[in-house]
């Protein structure tokens, strides 16, 4: 019996070019095949590196009473630094996750919020006012909660994962579907305690409804960072196997990855993301969504070695952009996620009417 | 080899593929023919390691499909199923740079470039490589995935249907390139069928499915013939001999129904 090295090089292949033919230089197979392609990835790269930079220093130093550089300035700026880091893990979570989901699910229009992380965390927030009534918002922060919350969201999700994609007939379109009813359920649940509320309790609920980054408090810093910082990064690493993900089940299995343990492991690294996400601020069903089709639009690539930091910064840009301008322009920050959905939304359309497909 | 021992796969207690015991022998076409529900795609993809067996045994060139790792697997055969959907968008020559995926995981040499171009010009697609999938016609589609399959350089080359939707002159223009893949690359091509004359025309050997079993194994010469042909698909078919081929009249009107009366 052969060894199997002598498969990689044996003499199957199409045999070479007799000498002389052909002399032409060929294209590459690589992500970003030409010049042109390689030259224009490098622009959009710098544009969103410029465009964050603004925002961010601009969250820091737009309309700060001090002069720019004395110590005043700085005191000031500390303080709204913490809104900015915020800005950067959730835009970091939302991105990485929401295009590893969509390549892993084989589809564009969905976002991980759909697997019920969001419901969950709206459940437990309504649970604790319905029973502890307007103290219950209190009763949810503090470092241990925090921790309790995530743990509590990436179980249910290695649960319902790792259930529905171990059987015989595993199939990730029946793991959708499940997770759309528990958090279609999940969400009845919280509507009904909500109508019991008293309207102060229900204000006050509201208000930790609403994605939003000053929900964050900076002692959750400490465990939320790090974890989102190495969940990325495993998905970053595993970049290219994401790519071969995308090209759907029995491709994966033909190239020779287990694709149920593959699924598995991403699916594991997106949970964690996306409750941390959702336990730091709450909602923000639609910027993942977002981000992740504006960043196939600008990378224009298949691989996930560029789609990652174009979408991370995309959604940098479009969270801070948007708190810069509620808080500069409308004077109305906190609410944030509207003028996502509105202006997102806006640009979305625009991009996808002009472009004509995702 | 591809070696099959008692293999089974349940799906209610009446539907159910084997017990199929069949050796494909190394080298040249052998295609799998049947009528629809008869177990074909089934038992490729079985052999392919996208399905699991409920019992038994599959070894291709003496490596057991369920223990080997899919890992190495890849470097001794190659699958390619009919529907091949997805989101990515890639140039043809992106793709048939995933065949090479087994080798480089990921990180393109120059040589895996190589490799890419020789099965782009096997395929005739040297000028359309840099042509996006979603703007090449169906035949130049599936022709890419051939090469795809082909930079990945197994012995065993798996093929589910690659006719399915290609007009006649795309279905002859395939089958005459995986003859070619066997005859100067000698590669073991084990491909599914459903005309019974691309099988006959082309194959080396057939292995004729029903009811999830295999029914008959043998030459195109043994296969195509008018009791046989009858076993296997409840159809009277006048076969003729034609140029020295085989050939079955599947389509003459009354060709199913003269077998029931």
């Amino acid at each position: 019996m052969a060894e199997l090295a002598t498969f990689s090089h044996g003499p199957t292949v199409p045999g070479p070019p007799p000498p002389g033919a052909d002399p032409t230089p060929r294209s590459h197979s690589g992500p970003l095949p030409t010049t042109a392609a390689r030259r224009r990835y490098r622009i959009v790269l710098g544009i969103l590196i410029a465009l964050a930079v603004f925002f961010g220093f601009g969250l820091l130093a737009w309309d700060n009473p001090m002069p720019f550089g004395t110590p005043g300035f700085w005191v000031i700026a500390e303080m709204r630094v913490t809104n900015v880091i915020v800005m950067a893990v959730v835009a970091l979570c939302h991105a990485t996750a929401t295009v590893s989901f969509q390549t892993v699910t084989n589809n564009r229009i969905l976002t991980p919020s759909i697997m019920g992380f969001e419901s969950l965390y709206v459940a437990v927030q309504t649970a604790a006012v319905f029973l502890l009534g307007a103290a219950g918002v209190t009763f949810f922060s503090g470092l241990k909660q925090f921790v309790l919350l995530v743990v509590i969201m990436v179980a249910l999700a290695l649960v319902l994962y790792g259930w529905l994609l171990s059987g015989r007939q595993g199939n990730i379109h029946v793991m959708l579907l499940v997770g759309i009813i528990i958090g279609g359920g999940l969400g009845s649940v919280s509507n009904f305690m909500q109508r019991l509320l008293t309207p102060s309790e229900f204000d006050v609920l509201t208000a930790r409804l609403f994605g939003s980054v000053s929900n964050a408090d900076v002692s959750y810093f400490p465990v939320a960072i790090p974890l989102v910082l190495i969940a990325a990064g495993l998905l970053w690493a595993r970049s290219r196997r994401l790519n071969v993900l995308a090209l759907g089940k029995d491709t994966t299995l033909n190239l020779g990855i287990n694709h149920r343990a593959e699924t598995m492991r991403v699916l594991f690294l997106i949970s964690i993301l996306m409750a941390v996400s959702t336990a730091l601020v709450g909602p923000m069903t639609f910027l993942g969504f977002l981000v992740a089709t504006l960043a196939y639009q600008f990378a224009d690539t298949y691989d996930h070695r560029h789609i990652f930091p174009i979408s991370a910064l995309t959604g940098f840009v479009v969270l801070s952009g948007a708190y810069f301008i509620m808080k500069n322009v409308f004077y109305a920050q906190g609410v944030v996620s509207i003028i996502i959905e509105l202006v997102g939304g806006s640009v979305f359309l625009y991009v996808i009417l002009r472009k004509g497909r995702l | 080899m591809i070696n099959l021992t008692r293999v089974r796969r349940d799906y209610s207690s009446e539907v159910r593929i084997g017990p199929v015991d069949l050796q494909i022998p190394e080298g040249g076409i052998t295609s799998l023919i049947g009528p629809n529900g008869a177990g074909k795609s089934t038992l490729l993809t079985m052999i392919g390691r996208l399905q699991g067996l409920d019992d038994g045994v599959i070894e291709v060139a003496g490596y057991d499909v369920s223990r080997t790792k899919s890992h190495d697997l890849a470097k001794i055969l190659s699958i390619l199923r009919q529907e091949n959907h997805f989101i990515t968008r890639l140039t043809i020559r992106q793709l048939v740079g995933f065949g090479r995926f087994p080798y480089s995981r990921g990180r393109i040499t120059k040589a895996d470039e190589e490799i890419i171009s020789r099965s782009l010009d096997f395929l005739d697609l040297g000028d359309l490589e840099d042509r996006y999938l979603d703007e090449v016609s169906g035949g130049q589609r599936q022709r890419a995935y051939v090469a795809m399959v082909l930079a990945q350089d197994t012995d065993y080359v798996l093929l589910d249907e690659p006719l399915n939707n290609l007009d006649m002159k795309h279905a002859a223009h395939t089958m005459e390139l995986l003859r070619r893949a066997a005859d100067t690359l000698g590669k073991t091509v084990v491909v599914v069928l459903h005309d019974i004359n691309f099988a006959s025309a082309y194959s080396d050997h057939i292995v004729a499915m029903r009811d999830g079993e295999v029914v008959a194994v043998g030459s195109p010469q043994e296969i195509m013939q008018r009791e046989m042909l009858r076993r296997v698909f409840d159809m009277d078919i006048i076969v003729q001999d034609m140029h020295g081929m085989r050939l079955g009249v599947f389509w003459t009107p009354g060709a199913p129904v003269r077998v029931q009366s």
